[in-house]
């Protein structure tokens, strides 16, 4: 992060409007771009109505209401609070929450014509949907500076570690599908990890801003490659034994992954060295053969990945996702007309091929490049961000993004062996979306904080806009 | 329905999807572009304020007494230290191009800015490792000091002196 360059101009100290990148607010374009994203998710819903019934779903004008104020809240909630974060982070969670709901709801009709009693998973991601966009709100309201994350680096840990445990608490952990991921309170069902993975970004980016500079400097060269001192093995050591507990004990492949891969990608942006991705690219690749060997779990996804077609009993997920992508060929059945309800879990872990089945390649690929959006988004807040514990938290966000991306469409298109992670913002289920759109709300926080321009000094007062508005709070003394 | 009017939505459908990706990155697009317009707006907009200050320069700004005109070091390496205030803004840091430039392990390179706004003096931190301090609390945004304000960056103290 550091400018090493020797040739880098030394810059002017005073921040003069020749010097400075002007970042507009660009809330006009966000809005456009939301009203867009608008038509996407409810033409989704529509064309699914027409697709399966034959005429545009009757509670079209609520449900259109409802994801519209949804939406404008938003909007309006960044106009007042974050006037000049990103216009590009919005409406393209929009468009992803809106495509989800009307593919959720694609699959209700189907799974609602083989047995009327089922429940309807449309209704509850709607539900999870305004919860998530409240605490986005909520986020953005309370969370002026996202700089005061950092004094809670150890708690988030803590907190952490906590939520990861819980679900292994006798009482209310659950074994779902085989995995130990779930708790159960009451009615209620969650999934801790969604939140944990927050929660260590702002724990991994507040150790790192304090600790980077001795796990930079230090260390022997080895063939090219700095490698770390012994004694700074300690956090990675630590980070890689907790990925491998939740690997053992709650047999799920795809956290572990996700967060093992988001601390060495934030230990490389922080420290510029590729000897700890060496260092932690050896020690996940002695964990996954060691997770090979003593889980069952682990060998047999190996097994449907390299072989699906010779597990047709077992492996019917992975077989009938493929199946269904074939058939949706380069444009898709359309919106309604496959039957992406033959696949187990078309509605969450594998809504992925039920788009690829119904809007064919060209509507994933859009699919991929608005995730790609986003997590260039998220890299671009990081890059102009001020403060390095900014950086790293946005760094990590958008690695999360990315690499919870990857593992899922490899998973599905049997690039790597499948494991159980949510596809960000598609998926059902309640947990991933609001912790999902929270991530966002501090995403915005921190654009909003890195694209807002310094309040200009030695100038005539009245032509200050800093000072005017609540960006710059005046504190007085005595 | 008839597999025609199916076809047209479906196509179009694809066409609205990727309407808005190609949006979207046309706003990224536009986002990059406008911020150099801006640029340029705000140099034409220096370049006017600089010829209004040509037209001004006969009467320059009175110090009134009492307005601070220098910053002190009162503890720290570089004790005893004392710059002018006409020099302001004043980069405070241990680079060389900062005009406070202080001998001290917990400053960055370019630690914070000391800056007149109409009447007022300001602290403003750039992002450093170790904060800038006003008494017990770190400063965020840009914070009015006055005379015996004391600023505290890493062991040094410093503040505006009449």
């Amino acid at each position: 992060m550091a400018n090493r360059s020797p040739a880098a101009p030394k810059r002017d100290p005073r921040p003069g409007p020749v010097m400075e990148f002007v970042h507009r607010q660009r809330r006009g374009a966000e809005l456009f771009l939301l009203i867009l994203s608008l038509a996407v998710g409810l033409g989704a819903y529509a064309s699914v109505g027409l697709g399966t019934e034959g005429h545009i779903p009757t509670n079209m004008y609520v449900y259109g209401g409802w994801l519209t104020a949804l939406i404008l809240a938003a909007h309006v909630t960044i106009r007042y609070r974050a006037a000049y974060a990103d216009p590009i982070l919005l409406p393209i969670v929009a468009a992803l929450n809106g495509l989800g709901v009307a593919m959720i709801h694609r699959i209700d009709i189907a799974r609602q014509i083989n047995n009327p009693d089922v429940r309807a998973f449309a209704t509850s991601q709607l539900i999870w949907m305004t919860l998530g966009v409240l605490l986005f709100i909520a986020v953005l309201v309370l969370l002026r500076d996202h700089r005061r994350l950092q004094a809670f680096t150890y708690t988030a840990g803590f907190g952490a570690v906590v939520l990861l445990l819980l679900p292994l608490l006798p009482g209310i952990g659950k074994n779902i599908n085989g995995a130990r991921i779930w708790i159960h309170l009451g009615p209620l069902s969650f999934q801790p990890g969604e939140i944990a993975k927050l929660l260590l970004v702002v724990a991994f980016a507040g150790y790192l801003v304090l600790y980077r500079d001795s796990l930079a400097l230090a260390g022997r060269r080895v063939l090219f490659i700095d490698l770390p001192r012994g004694r700074d093995l300690g956090p990675i050591l630590a980070m890689w034994l907790i990925s491998l507990g939740i690997l053992v004990f709650q047999n799920d492949l795809g956290s572990s992954l996700l967060f093992f891969g988001m601390f060495l990608v934030m230990l490389y942006v922080a420290t510029e060295r590729p000897g700890w991705l060496v260092v932690g690219g050896a020690l996940f690749a002695v964990g996954a053969y060691f997770g090979y060997l003593t889980a069952g779990h682990v060998q047999q996804r190996v097994e449907y990945w390299l072989d699906p077609f010779g597990h047709p009993d077992d492996a019917t997920q992975i077989i009938n996702g493929l199946y269904g992508m074939a058939w949706g060929g380069l444009t898709g059945r359309g919106l309604g007309l496959g039957s992406p309800e033959k696949t187990p879990y078309s509605y969450s872990d594998f809504i992925l091929p039920s788009f690829g089945e119904e809007l064919g390649l060209t509507g994933v690929v859009a699919i991929i490049l608005l995730y790609a959006l986003l997590v260039e988004r998220a890299l671009r807040t990081a890059l102009i961000c001020r403060d390095n514990f900014g950086k790293l938290i946005a760094t990590g966000l958008g690695v999360v993004f990315a690499l919870q991306v990857f593992v899922v469409v490899g998973g599905v298109t049997k690039l790597i062996p499948l494991t159980g992670l949510t596809t960000p913002f598609l998926s059902q289920g309640g947990s991933s979306l609001v912790a999902n759109w929270v991530i966002i709300a501090l995403l915005l926080r921190i654009s909003d904080q890195a694209r807002r321009p310094p309040p200009e000094f030695s100038e005539a007062p009245d032509d200050l806009p800093g000072f005017a508005d609540d960006a710059t709070q005046v504190v007085k003394l005595r | 329905m008839s597999e025609l009017t199916l076809g047209l939505i479906r196509f179009g459908y694809l066409a609205l999807l990727w309407l808005f990706v190609l949006a979207a990155i046309s706003v990224i697009r536009t986002d990059m572009f406008g911020a150099r317009a801006a640029r340029e707006a705000s140099q034409a907009q220096e370049r006017r304020a600089a010829k209004a200050a040509g037209k001004a320069k006969t009467k320059p700004v009175k110090t009134r007494r009492g307005d601070p005109t220098h910053v002190a070091v009162l503890d720290g390496t570089s004790r005893g230290l004392t710059v002018d205030l006409a020099g302001a803004p004043l980069l405070i840091g241990r680079g060389s191009d900062a005009a406070i430039r202080l001998d001290d392990d917990y400053v960055s390179t370019r630690h914070a800015r000391i800056a007149q706004s109409g009447d007022q003096w300001y602290v403003e931190d750039l992002g450093s490792t170790n904060g800038t301090y006003i008494g017990p609390s770190r400063i965020t945004q840009a914070t009015a000091i006055s005379l015996g304000t004391q600023i505290r960056i890493g062991k040094t103290i410093m503040e505006l002196r009449k």
